[in-house]
């Protein structure tokens, strides 16, 4: 189980890896934390001729707050994420979500942006990019442009990325205090990845739900938001009975994937769970 | 076939280079061009752990990393936990408490629990229970891996 | 104080903890990449393979006049099936080896691997166990009608006139999905040829050193002198690792061919999908039962799916034979009839993985006291309690000497730990709020540490069993000991070092424990079975007894004494009641330098050998398990296990406990996660352990575990086996309570594991509570 072999190259600068993508991107990969791709390549499943290995690229790692939005660069890895990195609502949640991420060893090299690169159904950081409607900073040789994950996740590990481009930041607006989040994610063992996942963002205002973002993952062939169950939720008190209804939404409105893990029907089950928890945990029940 | 490129790193405190195809792992640079077979392959894709090194100080699966990528970085295994004769007080921990069957899991637990136990001040038996969960074991069902951990930690004052 | 007994830490581990232990792939520098090109296809004709210029290449045409493989059993209800080291003309299933390359390294041997181009004419295959025996159903192998290798049936009693005669017949079908064995580290041979000599040295991942040599020296029509097998660090086995693989054949024949050292390093693709499986099971149960509970007969009939091919030596039919002997397990059934076949389809061959079977009898036997008390509106224990042995020797149904245990003693014990009257309250009151526990019981005896009359018994060809052990000591007193046994990882060594020590006098650290390479060892059987510490541990024993005699009658002449009145222990001989005296180092030195003076061991000198050929002793268990079930998603998390043990003496408590906590996890993986799947074209999905899903720490609880010791005579040292136990045990207990949790929802729990999406299945049939 040894990969394929390939031509390495490790450029310092951004400019340089966009030159070497404007160059070897066709029958090339990015390298960033590589706990996705070294496996595919280890199966041989995947045979890059070329890896540009971006980690010394200088100035990709950060993670910071700036103008209502949490901008996280190329580099940022999972780990950075266990502990707090935004104010606001994000504060809690994305240490919880990080923890669903695989394990440690992983979370140290595997990278926010390289989940969305990859776009596996069940990546969390791509439900959380879907559900919160973030900005993704996408650059190459031609230029750079930003697009939202309605466009950018076109189906199970396909994106919108162009061969010759690099995803350099994503922007996720930073909620405030008055947003509650839930998060919920059912896996077989620790680690593993999501068979059904939620991530729930309300803005509760005089005990009325004002505002729904409902993002279900790892159930489809991409994250995404339920706008129908936002939509009942919205106006609502939250309660036991709607909530039920928003997972009985959310259950209905996803095209299940079907997988040695799990049939449609069962996917459709954990969805129904996972959005009436995750919703729970954000009414504060 | 691609060119082989040298690549210098510090393994357990010793400075070495060595020449590799880019496609070697980490993994396999350490057991064949150091001759450092402590740092087992159970897998080779990153579940089973057995072939975790500490890499600038935390755990990585090293069959999921290019040696070319360890350039300039500090690499340790389990040939570097004990000091000279003295075993390292996880190593002691897993001898006394039978946290060790076959011992092909072994070397990656002791070095994930390193890892653990460098990062943290304190660690209590919950969060032990979830890190350790990144490694798997086929003899022992974990009983005592955790018992011995769990003892080591007491020992070096970094149980909660 | 005796060192049996004791938590004596281990002397294997410091080299372990090291990363200095020599596991296969650690021994092999230098030595060419030998690696497998796999059939992508489950079932068809090989039309041609194609290999780029240049490459060093073996496919079935080189081996031609070698092999094939053809593990035999000498009955007639068994269909002998021949296995080509490499298909030949056909492939049956889907990771079958089809050509073999070499090359300097391991990723060199892949681009070579990939670069070969097989076209095989794809036929539709059989794969499970209805397709197997649809009538008209394709055949796996032609001489094995109906896909069936073997079909064995066995009658006693008058089961028709109890069926009439019973109140209640229980009858299930019970269905256990196919398992891995996974040992941590893959399966690997390392062959060197020696140039000037033509010997080979083969050092192997294998549980079965001396078995493998024997194989493999007949199919390559070679003398066992010429072949060395070294079993060195073993990264566990589980019975995988006691079969014959083909590719170690294929190592040996390509070190003898090109000469040099040649390396398979099996990797964990290849080990999910091409090693051997186990567990892929049917059973139809039916139990008649008297109103007062009494278990009145027992009506079986047993599928094993067995895959494409059988394995040496102890053949595909492992599984049958095994569930058709032991079905019955703890219980006293007099009436039992049972129909047990192995069945071929195009799926990785079948091998003995820890519990060979019982795993899943002791499951569907539990299951059918539960059933039978909740249909006699009775207590299950009480219904077990009516069944049980618990007068001993006791002769099994199947004519199994039970020497005795605790079967009944065991499960009170249990009962009291757990506090079923507490737990019921608790989890009345959980369902109250919504929350769904469950407590699982299991039961069960396990045969161990058998010798030959039992496995003849199989009529197997080659009649495993006994147990040699060759001890020397040296002119320092330190004592060296050869055992046939092998060890895989179960710390054997240090447990034959007590047991040693105790019988020869000494420290346990001036033991050596030789094992694994049958140029230094006696011809053995190696570990497997539960068997290693009551075989190679009693033939210790016996051995040691008589280098204590040789002991005793040196020190009688030194110390002008009678050798009846020395006593030895402590590093010492002395005369009983006087303070006379000498150091067993003394003595050593006196009977090589001196040895003009001591005629009577001139013969023998400080060595003495032993064999123990016991015919069997039953240790005997019960678990329990409390489950919290999540109905919204099926998920099932284990609260609390507990174990109440009878191993008979333990002679390394910590050891023992090892050996439980390890099975119980892997019982864990058998009744929730482990499932190898097939799709309807006999691809395996599940060849990544992202797919094969092997609990981690997160998954396993607390293990509790309570021992008692039932002093057997059938073992020498009073040691039971154990290192099934833990495995066999556990899955029926969690499904028990897996069905005790989901009791209001009156659904069936009749298959493991028992997944999530299986249980949301049953729940979706019958959501609401009855």
């Amino acid at each position: 189980m040894k990969p394929a072999a390939f031509r390495y190259f490790a450029p310092r600068t951004l400019d340089e890896a966009l030159a070497l993508l404007a160059e070897h991107g066709e029958e090339g990969k990015v390298l960033a934390g590589g706990q996705s791709l070294v496996p595919a390549m280890n199966f041989r499943l995947a045979r890059p001729a070329s890896l540009i290995d971006i980690n010394r690229v200088a100035g990709l790692d950060y993670v910071r707050e700036q103008d209502g939005i949490l901008r996280i660069g190329a580099l940022a890895r999972h780990a950075r994420f266990e502990r707090p990195v935004a104010g606001g609502a994000l504060a809690a949640l994305l240490p919880r979500v990080a923890r669903h991420i695989a394990h440690w060893p992983i979370r140290v090299r595997g990278t926010f942006a390289g989940s969305l690169a990859h776009a596996d159904p069940a990546s969390e950081w791509c439900l959380i990019a879907a559900t919160l409607d973030a900005e993704l900073a996408i650059a190459s040789r031609r230029g750079t442009r930003t697009v939202r994950p309605s466009e950018y996740f076109v189906a199970a590990l396909t994106t919108a990325l162009a061969e010759d481009e690099l995803l350099t930041e994503i922007r996720l607006p930073l909620l405030d205090r008055r947003w509650r989040t839930g998060f919920a994610e059912f896996s077989r063992r620790a680690g593993d990845y999501g068979l059904a996942i939620c991530a729930a963002f309300l803005r509760i205002e005089q005990g009325r739900i004002a505002e729904a973002r409902v993002g279900v993952g790892g159930a489809a062939d991409r994250p995404s938001r339920i706008a129908a169950a936002e939509q009942l939720l919205i106006g609502s008190d939250g309660g036991n009975t709607v909530r039920r209804e928003a997972g009985r939404i959310a259950a209905q409105a996803i095209e299940p994937l079907e997988d040695v893990q799990a049939s449609a029907a069962f996917r459709r089950d954990l969805v129904q769970a996972m959005v009436e928890r995750a919703l729970a945990q954000a009414c504060g029940s | 076939m691609t060119d082989r490129i040298d690549v210098t790193f510090t393994v357990n405190g010793r400075t070495r280079t060595i020449r590799v195809e880019p496609r070697r792992t980490l993994a396999d640079a350490l057991r064949e061009e150091c001759g450092l077979t402590g740092t087992h392959l159970g897998c080779e894709h990153g579940v089973c752990g057995a072939c975790t090194v500490l890499v600038e100080g935390e755990p990585v699966r090293s069959c999921l990393m290019f040696a070319v990528q360890a350039e300039g970085m500090r690499v340790r295994t389990v040939e570097g936990l004990a000091e000279g004769d003295a075993l390292h007080p996880l190593q002691q921990a897993f001898w006394d408490h039978h946290g060790l069957q076959c011992g092909f899991c072994t070397p990656g637990f002791l070095i994930l629990a390193a890892g653990i136990l460098e990062n943290n001040p304190a660690v209590e038996e919950a969060e032990l229970r979830e890190s350790l969960s990144a490694n798997l074991c086929r003899c022992t069902g974990y009983q005592n891996i955790l018992k011995a951990v769990l003892a080591a930690a007491a020992g070096m004052g970094k149980l909660k | 104080m005796s060192w049996v007994g004791r938590r004596l830490p281990r002397y294997e581990d410091p080299v372990l903890l090291r990363g200095q232990g020599s596991y296969v792939a650690d021994l092999a520098r230098g030595a060419r990449i030998l690696r497998f090109v796999r059939s992508p296809a489950a079932r068809g004709r090989i039309l041609g393979i194609a290999a780029p210029p240049g490459a060093q290449v073996i496919t079935a045409a080189d081996l031609d006049g070698v092999g094939p493989l053809c593990p035999r059993l000498n009955r007639p209800d068994y269909v002998p099936i021949a296995q080509p080291l490499l298909a030949k003309d056909r492939v049956t299933y889907v990771g079958e080896a089809i050509a073999a390359v070499l090359a300097d390294t391991a990723a060199a041997a892949e681009d070579l691997a990939d670069g070969i181009a097989v076209e095989i004419a794809a036929e539709a295959p059989v794969v499970t166990l209805d397709e197997a025996l649809a009538p008209g159903a394709s055949l796996v192998h032609d001489r094995a009608a109906n896909n069936t290798v073997i079909d064995a049936r066995f009658e006693t009693g008058d089961v028709a006139a109890a069926f009439a005669s019973a109140d209640r017949i229980i009858e299930f079908a019970f269905l256990s999905h196919r398992q891995a064995a996974m040992p941590l580290e893959p399966r690997g041979a390392l062959a060197a040829c020696d140039p000037a000599t033509r010997r080979v040295t083969l050092t192997a991942s294998t549980q079965a050193p001396h078995i493998l040599r024997t194989g493999i020296a007949d199919i390559l029509g070679m003398p066992e002198a010429d072949l060395r097998v070294i079993a060195p660090d073993v990264g566990g086995g589980f019975g995988q690792k006691m079969a014959l693989p083909p590719e170690y054949v294929v190592a040996v024949w390509a070190a003898r061919h090109f000469g040099g050292a040649v390396v398979w390093l099996e990797d964990r693709l290849e080990n999910l999908t091409a090693a051997f499986h186990a567990r892929d099971q049917r059973l139809a149960l039916r139990g008649a039962f008297a109103r007062d509970g009494a278990l009145l007969a027992l009506d079986a009939d047993i599928l094993c799916n067995v895959g494409a091919y059988s394995n040496y030596p102890v053949t595909s039919g492992v599984e049958p034979l095994m569930a058709l002997a032991e079905l019955p397990g703890p219980y006293a059934v007099r009436n039992y009839r049972v129909r047990a076949r192995g069945i071929a389809t195009n799926t990785c061959p079948m091998a003995p993985y820890r519990g060979v079977s019982r795993p899943v009898i002791t499951a569907a036997m539990e299951r059918l006291m539960e059933c039978a008390a909740a249909s006699l509106g009775r207590d299950a224990l009480e219904v077990r309690r009516r069944n049980l042995i618990t007068s001993f020797p006791c002769i099994s149904a199947t004519g199994i000497v039970h020497d005795g245990g605790s079967y009944r003693e065991a499960m009170e014990k249990a009962a009291e730990v757990v506090d079923v009257a507490g737990f019921r309250a608790r989890q009345r009151a959980a369902r109250a709020e919504g929350r769904h526990l469950g407590l699982g019981f299991s039961v069960f005896a396990e045969r161990t540490g058998y010798g030959t009359p039992a496995f003849a018994a199989r009529r197997m060809e080659i009649t495993p069993g006994f147990e040699r052990v060759e001890l020397v000591m040296d002119p320092s007193g330190s004592v060296e000991a050869r055992i046939g046994s092998s060890p895989h990882g179960q710390g054997l060594k240090t447990v034959l070092a007590q047991v040693l020590a105790d019988e020869i006098g000494i420290r346990p650290d001036q033991i050596r424990v030789v094992a694994g390479d049958t140029d230094r060892t006696p011809y053995g059987w190696g570990t497997f079975a539960s068997r290693s510490a009551v075989l190679a541990g009693g033939a210790c024993k016996l051995a040691a007894m008589r280098l204590r005699e040789r002991l005793a009658t040196v020190a009688g002449q030194e110390l002008e004494a009678a050798v009846s009145d020395i006593e030895i222990g402590d590093g010492r001989a002395a005369v009983r009641g006087t303070d006379l005296g000498i150091e067993i180092r003394q003595l050593a030195r006196a009977a090589y330098h001196q040895s003009h003076r001591f005629p009577a061991i001139a013969e023998t000198g400080l060595s003495a050998a032993a064999t123990y050929d016991p015919p069997g002793t039953f240790s005997n268990a019960c678990h329990v398990a409390i489950v919290e079930v999540d109905i919204a998603t099926g998920g099932v998390a284990i609260e609390r296990f507990v174990v109440v043990e009878d191993a008979g003496l333990l002679l390394n408590p910590m050891i023992v406990d090892g050996q439980i906590h390890g099975g119980v996890a892997q019982g864990i993986a058998n009744a929730l996660y482990e499932e190898v799947v097939y799709d309807g074209d006999g691809n395996a999905l599940t060849g990544s352990l992202a797919d094969y899903l092997v609990p981690t720490l997160a998954e396993i609880p607390g293990i509790e575990i309570h021992h008692l010791e039932t002093i057997t005579e059938a073992s020498v040292t009073g040691a039971k086996g154990v290192g099934e136990g833990g495995a066999i045990g556990a899955p029926a207990a969690v499904l028990n309570a897996v069905a005790d949790a989901l009791q209001p929802f009156g659904v069936g729990i009749f298959a493991m594991p028992i997944t999530p999406q299986r249980i949301l299945g049953l729940l979706r049939q019958n959501r609401s509570p009855s």
